[in-house]
């Protein structure tokens, strides 16, 4: 369900590292509860992030989500897809989904995110009863 | 208001819902499907084919006795002595001040029963208000518990329909009903509807909820009907330019603001509202609702602020991308002098000022039929 090359947040974004460089998407947990997207908001290219705040934004149908950013660092690339096709984010979150990488300042970050168990496990029990 | 701790109400088809994976959510206090597959796909569905919507929410009022035409007269806005036997009107309940208590369809099922379909979160303060309204020799009862409430709306909602009744639906004319029979059960088939599509509202005994859901679900399989939630009503019934109560009008909105003036007969006689209504109607309203789609990149969404020339001048009442039409639509009220299609705005979404230009509703009409 979730691969476990990615390193994941709370906030329900993951990381796919590459080097230095680590690409940005929101998980298949986030998606499902989003519903239907329809436009994605994502910094320029040349933006310092920090981990934690704010980077962009996702809106589905109903409603805007707040994405925050997993790690800090620079953005070296956006998927410009997504501005023409949003539904990516539904339809593969964890691959062709991805939002942006990100050159990290602070590689240490990596260490205080979620393995792919811990987050489906961090998943499980948020959604009681379901 | 709804106090924190309070169990969310249910319908009678909440364990179908929930069996089917339906996404649940809190609507005014009430436990509801927001959407089965997505909104996207019921959206489409009920534009294309058809849809299932379980509004048992929506609550009943039954005002009976030999003045119930009369009281029924006395606290809503459009004309109930007008109203033939068998035929519904859209209407509103208004304060002496002019703004809304709600928006109802009324029902007249004969000279001394009227049937009201009021929204959910307002049935105990409707109630209320028409109570304390009755000087009239007429009896008044909330009686939502008694019904279930399902829409079967689309294109092919009277190909569904049909096929579970001996009444000819066909001869239904839109806002027109009958009480007969839907898959062997007692029920009113009302020709209304909150998507702007064809299709049928229908009202019948709780107990058999969930045996009319699923002879529906199964006699439109055929023309791919789908479940729906409260997310495709919304963006249906947004395109269709149809009000939302809390949005588009609320107390303090009146008809005339909310472009609803067809539904006031000023002349019908004294009505509650009636002084205050015909005072606007005089000096002329200084704020109106418009329909507006965005230019810019963005969504303008419920209560968003809207400028003009950099002044905050307004706010949008609803908003949300339009899936039939691939736009980014809403409404939003503007001062009266500026409510007029053409006109661009700017639609202030996450502290940005986005481009938005009015346009005239509905945004979306389906080809006529009737």
């Amino acid at each position: 369900m979730y691969p476990e090359d990615l390193h994941y947040t709370k906030q329900h974004e993951w990381v796919r590292l590459s080097g230095d460089v680590g690409a940005v998407g929101i998980t298949d947990h986030a998606q499902k509860e989003l519903g239907d997207i329809v436009y994605v908001d994502l910094p320029r290219v040349g933006a310092k992030v920090e981990q934690a705040k704010v980077m962009g934004s996702v809106e589905s149908v109903k409603a805007v989500s707040d994405i925050y950013s997993p790690v800090s660092g620079e953005v070296i690339e956006i998927n410009s897809a997504l501005a023409t096709a949003p539904e990516k984010l539904n339809e593969s979150p964890h691959g062709d989904g991805w939002m942006v990488k990100i050159r990290l300042s602070v590689p240490t970050e990596i260490q205080g995110l979620l393995s792919a168990a811990d987050y489906a496990k961090y998943v499980a029990e948020e959604e009681p009863g379901k | 208001m709804t106090q924190p701790a309070a169990p969310l109400k249910t319908t009678a088809l909440h364990s179908v819902h929930r069996r089917m994976g339906a996404k649940m959510v809190d609507f005014g206090g009430w436990e509801m499907p927001l959407q089965y597959s997505g909104i996207l796909e019921e959206h489409a569905a009920v534009r294309s084919a058809a849809g299932l919507f379980d509004v048992s929410h929506m609550g009943e009022i039954e005002i009976h006795g030999p003045e119930a035409g009369a009281l029924t007269d006395y606290v809503t806005t459009n004309s109930v002595a007008k109203l033939q036997t068998g035929q519904a009107q859209y209407s509103g309940l208004l304060y002496d001040h002019g703004g809304f208590v709600d928006d109802i369809l009324v029902h007249k099922i004969a000279n001394d029963l009227y049937f009201l379909c009021v929204n959910a979160s307002n049935q105990e303060k409707d109630y209320q208000h028409i109570a304390r309204a009755n000087g009239f020799t007429a009896s008044v009862d909330l009686a939502s518990d008694r019904y279930t409430q399902l829409a079967v709306q689309g294109p092919r909602a009277l190909a569904t329909l049909q096929k579970l009744t001996a009444t000819d639906l066909a001869a239904i004319r839109y806002y027109h009903f009958i009480d007969g029979r839907a898959a062997g059960l007692p029920a009113r088939i009302a020709r209304t509807g909150y998507t702007g599509e064809d299709g049928f509202e229908i009202y019948f005994a709780p107990e058999y909820s969930e045996r009319l859901w699923t002879d529906i679900l199964n006699a439109g399989e055929e023309f791919g009907i789908k479940p729906c939630g409260l997310g495709a009503r919304n963006t249906l019934r947004l395109e269709a330019g149809m009000a939302l109560y809390g949005h588009e009008i609320h107390s303090t909105i009146t008809p005339f603001e909310a472009g609803l003036d067809w539904i006031v007969k000023l002349d019908k006689g004294e009505f509650i509202g009636r002084a205050a209504l015909a005072r606007q109607k005089g000096q002329g309203v200084t704020r109106k609702l418009i329909g507006f789609e965005m230019t810019g990149r963005g969504i303008g969404r419920d209560d968003y602020e809207v400028f003009l020339d950099n002044v905050p001048v307004g706010w949008v009442s609803s908003g949300c991308p339009s899936p039939t039409l691939k736009k980014n639509i809403g409404m939003c009220y503007l001062p009266a002098v500026q409510a007029k299609t053409g006109q661009r705005i700017q639609v202030v979404i996450r502290n940005q000022a986005v481009d938005a230009v009015t346009i005239s509703m509905p945004f979306y009409k389906r080809d006529a039929i009737l």
